[in-house]
């Protein structure tokens, strides 16, 4: 029984936080590569980046498998916070999951551990949340498609480095497929899977 | 903290819970106002939410679902890091956040003794008069039935 733990506090106002972060997920999944800020302030486990928390108080709840990597799933504050206050299942099983926490992104396993979908239920799949150190700068990232005007640059540090070159499964899977949501401390940039690199800069 | 400790800590709670949740809220706070509170935070902010109430027919029949019913709950830290947490019937949040407060301050060892008799010790004393109440005016209405026999001749 726990009476005495370090259990960081959720969102205090829950509709209007779990609103605008929805609004600005949102906006990030329409507009691939552009940065949107997370405004809503939340109590944070030790392994988590503040937009990480925000989105999982938003998105996650009882019918969502969540997916820990090894960095987020080290101790048991993570899995505790988020039982508490989302009441998600933490599984085991990546292939099952409908979100992936990645801690340490240099680490993330091979993207076909992960559920694509099926061609008849393609939202059946793993949205990977990583968490990177910077998506305001670094090395410059071109990309086109659905929601971007022309090409959209986006200046990142992203790890792992050949993340976009494992994205490219999402070319031969189409409708299938993964999308990701980089985190950077409360800014987020998202890479649904209709969106492809064009080329990178340095 | 012992296996028997802790049997006591959480009988304790459950005495609290039982008589916090069905006293009125207005009553819990004047209480809670007149006695010192330490400072704490808002774990879950208070909530509404509905639970679906079960029932047996006869008490020992197959469970059944009765039925839904609104419920309010929250969850506050003391300063000192003790869990309170709050449950109640109805839609009245901040009796949720109360009720869940003092089940912060039964458990924290400097201030169990205050809640208890300052809060819950006369709740709990109104409550059992309320029910004796009742029960005697229910008493005083009872009609007692004889089947009367038809006599012969």
């Amino acid at each position: 029984m726990t009476t005495v733990a370090e259990l960081p506090a959720g969102f205090a106002d829950k509709v209007l936080s779990a609103q605008s972060t929805f609004r600005s997920v949102m906006d990030a999944m329409a507009r691939p590569g552009s940065v949107q800020r997370i405004a809503a302030a939340a109590g944070v486990p030790a392994a988590m980046m503040r937009g990480t928390a925000a989105i999982a108080l938003t998105l996650f709840d009882h019918d969502t498998p969540l997916w820990l990597d090894p960095s987020m799933s080290a101790t048991s504050d993570v899995t505790k916070w988020l039982k508490f206050h989302t009441g998600a299942p933490v599984i085991a099983d990546s292939s099952i999951c409908s979100f992936a926490l990645i801690g340490d992104a240099r680490s993330l396993p091979s993207l076909d551990r992960f559920a694509f979908g099926s061609n008849e239920y393609p939202d059946r799949s793993t949205t990977l949340v990583l968490q990177v150190e910077s998506l305001t700068q670094g090395p410059s990232i071109e990309l086109r498609g659905p929601g971007i005007d022309g090409v959209a640059v986006l200046r990142a540090a992203i790890q792992p480095a050949d993340l976009f070159e494992r994205l490219k499964i999402n070319q031969t899977l189409f409708p299938r497929g993964i999308d990701v949501v980089l985190v950077a401390d409360d800014t987020i940039v998202a890479i649904p899977r209709t969106t492809r690199l064009v080329a990178k800069g340095g | 903290m012992t296996a028997v400790q802790e049997n006591g800590k959480q009988a304790r709670r459950r005495a609290a819970m039982a008589v916090l949740s069905h006293s009125d809220a207005a009553e819990i706070a004047s209480r809670l106002e007149a006695m010192a509170v330490p400072v704490y935070e808002n774990l879950r902010e208070p909530e509404n939410g509905l639970v679906m109430v079960r029932g047996r027919i006869g008490g020992d029949g197959a469970p059944f679902n009765l039925g839904e019913a609104t419920v309010s709950r929250a969850a506050v830290r003391l300063s000192t890091g003790e869990l309170g947490f709050g449950y109640t019937l109805g839609r009245d949040r901040q009796k949720a956040r109360m009720i869940a407060l003092c089940d912060a301050l039964v458990q924290s060892d400097e201030f169990a003794g205050a809640v208890e008799s300052q809060v819950i010790a006369p709740l709990r004393t109104r409550m059992i008069s309320e029910r004796n109440r009742t029960a005697a005016e229910t008493a005083a209405t009872r009609v007692d039935f004889y089947t009367l026999v038809r006599g012969e001749g």
